[in-house]
């Protein structure tokens, strides 16, 4: 128990003296625990639910849009707005500023997790397959909606308010920004591992590992799969309208609803790490934004080729991720213990 | 906007028509994917760019002087090697895992397609020109490219040949056996793996044909895979695995609703009609195969 407190002490310490210890990677680290925070959604369904959805990334859009056009809907027009494209003519105030990026937040929270619940009974009655290909449908038919439509900006975008002069230095947005998503990923992962730790995990894993068995025990499984996506579409949301501060800018198919970047990141981050645990998405998030990055470095122009090599090695000879396979190795570690004979007779099967 | 159909409904007739032309091609994909889905229980989301790699190939044939037409010779023999080195070097490994793997490993496939695809041949939307003509239909009210036709023709006719092949040929039979029970066609002598690996093979080589049509038809973009893929996925879902003529017509059905709403809609709406069409037929689905709860009185 000693060893984990240290643990959390430590990382707790890490993500607050961050952005002090490596003020250039600010923004860096920011994206990174918007990716954790991510993967960390994406498994309550893909992981411990067993539904691998591509469609978190509809949520992310959302909230990303909300979040901004809030924001800017709250003191002037949002038509202008988008009309004037780039150029500064509407300025926020810093009482302004601040009382738009709130409400916008919150709602980019709470709209994607009404969203979820509505659609949830929908969809989260497909099985397998269909299931997976139908939130890949949604994802791209959001992005290409809104990609359509007039007042958000259509195809070219929107600018996002950006940081009210005279408040604070230069440094001050990314600071908050940075402090923001550390707090994101941190109530997201607390949240989390509380939620596994009571019914309502047990619940998912039953799910995942047969529904109609937990069907017929009496679990309102549906109920119980609405609530999960609700729980990941609030996060997301968020995550969402940050991100779009993060950026600056939002791009309908790019950036918003980018399902072949980030909705497929959110699920091969889960798996590189190991999906069905409370850290593997945790890990999982960190070596992959290292190893993106180092693709972006290393091989500019070739990134997205070695990013589908990458796709496929992890998904064909590495499944079971870093903690499944940590797992593997030393089961004691995970309060698991090992039947020698048990094992034996296993051998012996095959 | 609504009023559109009653202003002009000739204009409908020409979408109708570039509909099932168009939806005889989509037809041809879906049947490949029904293929492999049925032998080997894998959802290829990599089979966009399987077809638009064959169009890529006949637009090479173009720049090099050939007839673009005769890509639809070429361009399925080069894509049954692809689809046969694509089978060796990743499908192999994922045959016997579940679909989720698949579908994750193939989508790694696509992206990286897209990418050397676009390292090849350039981000710009292109054409290869057949300089077939067109043909004015109804007091030259409607027009049909004859490359429309003769790209419909080319699908129809090699669905023909491919159904004969798959019912009179040693291979065919293997095939067809592995797809009802791979465990029983393995034990009656059945090599399994060249099964999967010919099924592979014939179903990139189908997208390679409707890849050449399309490149005559219509335009190649290496990034406009993945509609393909969904169009193919939406009409096996609707016709079922190895149901040829149900494929037919649900193909012809989705093209004239993609014309339709592409016109009345708006273009830029299109593949988002397309990708919604998806959903809302999924979860009519859902709701259609729902069992209920009930309880005993």
């Amino acid at each position: 128990m000693n060893k984990n407190t240290l643990l959390y002490a430590g990382l707790i310490l890490f993500g607050l003296a961050g952005a002090f210890i490596f003020p250039a990677y600010k923004l860096q680290l920011s994206f990174l625990y918007i990716l954790i925070v991510l993967a960390m959604t994406w498994d309550v369904q893909g992981g411990q639910m067993g539904y691998n959805t591509f469609g978190n990334i509809l949520f992310f859009g959302i909230g990303m849009y909300v979040a901004s056009s809030t924001q800017i809907a709250m003191f002037f027009s949002l038509a202008e707005w988008t009309d004037a494209g780039g150029e500064k003519t509407f300025v926020h105030t810093i009482p302004q500023f601040f009382q738009g990026f709130g409400v916008g937040i919150l709602l980019a929270g709470i709209i994607p997790t009404i969203i979820a619940g509505v659609i949830g009974y929908g969809i989260l009655g497909l099985r397998g397959h269909y299931f997976a290909i139908c939130t890949l449908a949604l994802g791209i038919a959001a992005g290409e909606l809104a990609g359509g439509i007039e007042i958000i900006g259509a195809g070219q975008g929107m600018t996002v308010p950006v940081w009210p002069k005279g408040f604070g230095s230069n440094a001050s947005s990314s600071q908050f920004l940075y402090y923001l998503s550390f707090i994101l990923a941190l109530v997201t992962f607390i949240t989390l591992k509380w939620a596994y730790s009571t019914r309502f995990g047990l619940v998912l894993n039953a799910i995942r590992d047969n529904e109609d068995k937990a069907e017929a025990m009496g679990i309102h499984t549906m109920r119980y799969k609405i609530i999960g996506w609700m729980v990941s579409a609030f996060f997301v949301g968020i995550a969402g309208g940050l991100m779009g501060h993060i950026n600056g800018y939002i791009e309908p198919t790019e950036i918003a609803f980018a399902g072949p970047t980030f909705g497929v990141f959110m699920v091969l981050m889960a798996i590189l790490g190991g999906k069905g645990t409370l850290w593997g998405p945790l890990v999982g998030a960190t070596l992959f934004h290292l190893f993106k990055e180092g693709f972006w470095t290393y091989f500019l122009g070739w990134q997205y080729v070695a990013l589908g090599v990458l796709i496929i090695v992890i998904v064909v000879y590495f499944p079971e991720g870093v903690m499944g396979w940590l797992r593997e190795k030393y089961p004691e570690r995970f309060g698991e213990v090992v039947d020698e004979a048990d094992l034996k007779a296993q051998v012996e099967l095959k | 906007m609504d009023l559109l159909i009653f202003q002009a409904p000739i204009l409908m007739v020409q979408a109708s028509m570039d509909g099932i032309l168009l939806g005889i091609l989509f037809a041809l994909i879906a049947y490949g994917m029904a293929l492999q889905w049925g032998v080997m229980n894998i959802i290829n989301i990599a089979q966009g760019e399987l077809v638009i790699m064959g169009g890529y190939i006949a637009y090479f044939m173009y720049l090099s002087g050939i007839h673009p037409a005769f890509g639809v010779i070429v361009s399925p023999i080069i894509m049954y090697c692809v689809g046969w080195g694509m089978y060796k070097l990743v499908i192999n490994k994922v045959v016997d895992k579940d679909l989720f793997t698949s579908i994750l490993a193939t989508f790694g496939i696509s992206i990286l397609a897209q990418q050397l695809m676009n390292f090849a041949f350039g981000a710009d939307v292109v054409v290869a020109q057949s300089n077939f003509g067109t043909t004015m239909l109804f007091n030259n009210s409607v027009t049909l490219p004859n490359a429309k036709i003769f790209s419909g023709a080319v699908c129809v006719i090699s669905a023909i040949i491919l159904v004969i092949y798959m019912k009179k040929s040693k291979l065919g039979r293997a095939i067809r056996a592995t797809a009802q029970n791979a465990r029983a066609a393995k034990i009656l002598g059945v090599d399994t793996e060249k099964v999967y690996a010919a099924t592979f093979g014939i179903n990139a080589a189908l997208c390679g044909i409707a890849g050449a049509c399309i490149a005559i038809t219509f335009t190649l973009h290496p990034y406009t895979g993945l509609p393909y893929t969904v169009r193919s996925f939406m009409i096996v879902i609707i016709a079922g695995l190895g149901n040829l003529p149900a494929v037919a017509i649900s193909g012809m059905g989705l093209g004239v609703f993609e014309e339709w709403s592409d016109y009345l809609l708006g273009t830029e709406f299109r593949i988002a009609a397309v990708f919604s069409l998806l959903v809302i037929i999924l979860v009519y689905r859902r709701f259609k195969l729902a069992r209920k709860r009930e309880y005993l009185k």
